[in-house]
């Protein structure tokens, strides 16, 4: 027992090693520029020049709330009819789902460019119809569609997932006890994906608060998220200090929302990978 | 007795699957009100196909479902009046034993007050009180089982259609929710359906036993015309133990297998008409060789407890007949079989199917892989 113990402390080791150097070492070192001046010594200032970016934190925080929710309603029914398809069928999906996802995040977002341009492919197509040009690139919108069209298999996926292991003899069984559609969708599916719901919620929205570079192309430089500040301070004001304070301060707004959404779940839930 | 309306009349069903396999073939079935009645059949026959048409899972690709003498084709199963208790059961595993049960009244938007005492009554009634907030996950089979049929109970539907409920309890257990079930079905005075692989289980619970193979009705009756009065090779074969023979009838009362003339009790067949004749192993009764009907060697014995099972070779057909009395390998015996010891079938597409017990031993592998696989 006692041996057995020590190997199952050895075989840990390398990944709490891991841990420590790539995720808390990091973290601490975050914190020590946050609260840190230029020299090094203690200071609160850098917190304090944060007030000039609340409507950027609200506006990145709605924005990515926005995005989040949109998915979430695009990707539950999807995921749901997916998973009640047969085996090859589930399989072709899953695919073609992750097709995009093997493109570098980059490219597609500059294939979204092209798109939303001004002489893009939607307004040639619309001036060929004889329709006067859209303005699309460099609104919010474009940046949430950005979002949107990223994140969104890390939305379908999760609650995918979850759903087909929903055993199919529960919906008869709610079915059989009297349920119509509805309500087998919230007295069955609902509550049994819920797990499948958080994890795609943290995926989708933890990225989507912190982008930069989705906004930078989509918004054509006319929005500017937290993501960007952050960028901005650290490539190009070099105020590692600020940009250290403004990652702490998105973190926490991040734990926040996650906590309100574990809330929300219940804390017997399975599968909610958040903490 | 009283002459009983039917509460469910299958006409003329067929099923066919999307992958062309056809499952009911022009079934039909008549159940009338507060009946215990079994499907009993291999896997594959169409028992559980018959149950889900019931519920409403599966719609019917020709023929009427009625109930209480309306056509019930196309009505979703959640606006049929009846309840299944599924074979795994299916209890929700986001919900303890109390919302389990409350399911059903909660859809219906019963007064929280009333959900509480019904579901109460409930717990009482499958022995589980104190149960209510136990998690699913946490109880043993049998509990689920007792869940699983407050769920359904509590709804008074006017069928319970059960898909082979005890299949995942060990034996013990199997036989005690049997009598359970049974007296679940008296007290409650409806209908139950109830879908099994096992003869023994059909027999001993069922006012109404329908034997199925292959998509269609093979005989409907009590368990004791069932197996008293097989009407077929099949059914002969399938319901406990047979020794089926080829033969012919004299004449009425008389017939003729195993090369001698027997006296026996069926009538109504044309004169040497070609018949199957069954005799149960126990209806055969061992003397010794001078006195017996028919002689031969016993090939075989096996103690099976109550009783041994004897092999006898009659001429290369080999006979199996339980006795209390051992007789040992190589002796050679005598056969006394008693007129009501036989029965006379009309000839069946399954007949020279089934017959001898040469191939014994190599049944019962058989067998024993068909429950695994089952498993």
């Amino acid at each position: 027992m006692k041996q057995s113990n020590l190997m199952a402390k050895i075989a840990r080791a390398p990944y709490i090693l891991w841990a420590c150097i790539f995720i808390i070492v990091p973290l601490l070192i975050v914190v020590y520029y946050a609260f840190t001046d230029s020299n090094g010594a203690f200071t609160l200032a850098n917190l304090g020049e944060l007030t000039q970016y609340k409507e950027t934190f609200a506006l990145s925080l709605w924005y990515s709330l926005l995005a989040t929710l949109i998915t979430l309603l695009v990707s539950y029914p999807f995921a749901f009819f997916m998973s009640r398809k047969g085996p090859m069928a589930q399989r072709m999906m899953v695919l073609l789902i992750m097709l995009p996802m093997w493109m570098n995040l980059l490219i597609r977002t500059y294939s979204w460019m092209n798109i939303l341009e001004r002489n893009g492919i939607i307004n040639n197509l619309l001036a060929f119809l004889g329709i006067e040009p859209l303005t699309m690139i460099g609104t919010g919108g474009a940046v949430i569609l950005g979002m949107i069209y990223n994140y969104l298999p890390y939305m379908i996926l999760p609650i995918y997932t979850v759903m087909s292991k929903i055993d199919p003899f529960l919906l008869e069984a709610a079915e059989d006890l009297g349920a119509n559609g509805w309500a087998k969708l919230r007295r069955v599916i609902l509550p049994l994906s819920k797990p499948g719901v958080i994890s795609g919620i943290a995926m989708v929205f933890v990225p989507s608060i912190s982008t930069f570079y989705i906004s930078q192309k989509l918004g054509g430089g006319k929005i500017m998220l937290i993501g960007d500040v952050i960028e901005r301070q650290i490539q190009t004001a070099y105020n590692y200090n600020l940009g250290a304070a403004i990652s702490l301060i998105l973190m926490i707004l991040v734990l926040l929302s996650m906590a309100v959404v574990n809330r929300w779940a219940g804390k017997d839930e399975e599968g909610g990978v958040i903490f | 007795m009283e002459e009983k309306k039917n509460i469910i009349d299958m006409q003329n069903l067929s099923v066919v699957f999307e992958d062309g396999e056809q499952v009911l073939r022009n079934f039909n079935l008549s159940i009338r009100d507060g009946e215990f009645v079994t499907l009993l059949g291999q896997s594959g026959c169409g028992k559980t196909t018959t149950l889900r048409v019931i519920a409403g899972f599966i719609e019917p690709s020709a023929g009427d479902i009625l109930f209480d003498g309306k056509k019930i084709n196309g009505v979703p199963p959640h606006q049929r009046p009846v309840n299944t208790i599924f074979q795994r059961y299916a209890l929700f595993p986001h919900y303890n034993v109390f919302e389990n049960i409350a399911f059903g009244l909660r859809l219906r938007k019963v007064p929280e007050a009333e959900v509480r005492q019904c579901v109460g009554e409930m717990l009482k009634f499958v022995n589980l009180e104190g149960f209510e907030k136990r998690d699913i996950t946490k109880l043993s089979g049998g509990q689920q089982q007792r869940v699983a049929i407050a769920r359904a109970v509590i709804n008074k539907p006017k069928v319970l259609l059960l898909d082979e409920p005890l299949a995942a309890l060990d034996l013990k257990l199997r036989k005690d929710m049997q009598n359970e079930l049974k007296n679940i079905q008296k007290q409650l005075g409806i209908t139950f359906i109830y879908v099994t692989h096992d003869q023994e289980e059909a027999l001993s619970m069922s006012d109404t036993v329908v034997v199925m193979h292959e998509g269609t009705v093979q005989q409907i009756g009590t368990p004791v015309d069932i197996y008293n009065e097989p009407q077929n090779a099949f059914v002969a074969d399938f319901i406990g133990e047979s020794n089926i023979l080829d033969g012919h009838m004299r004449r009425d009362f008389l017939a003729h297998f195993a090369g001698k003339d027997f006296v026996c009790l069926d009538k109504g067949f044309a004169p040497n008409e070609e018949v199957d004749v069954v005799i149960r192993p126990e209806d055969v009764d061992i003397v010794p060789a001078e006195q017996g009907m028919l002689t031969g060697l016993v090939t075989g014995v096996t103690f099976r407890g109550v009783h041994f099972e004897i092999i006898v070779d009659i001429e290369g057909f080999k006979w199996m007949i339980q006795s209390t009395d051992y007789s040992p390998e190589g002796n050679r015996v005598g056969l006394h079989i008693e007129p009501d010891a036989i029965h006379v079938m009309k000839k069946s597409k399954y007949s020279g199917l089934y017959g001898d017990f040469s191939s014994y031993s190599d049944e019962i592998d058989q067998l024993s892989e068909l429950t695994e696989e089952e498993e």
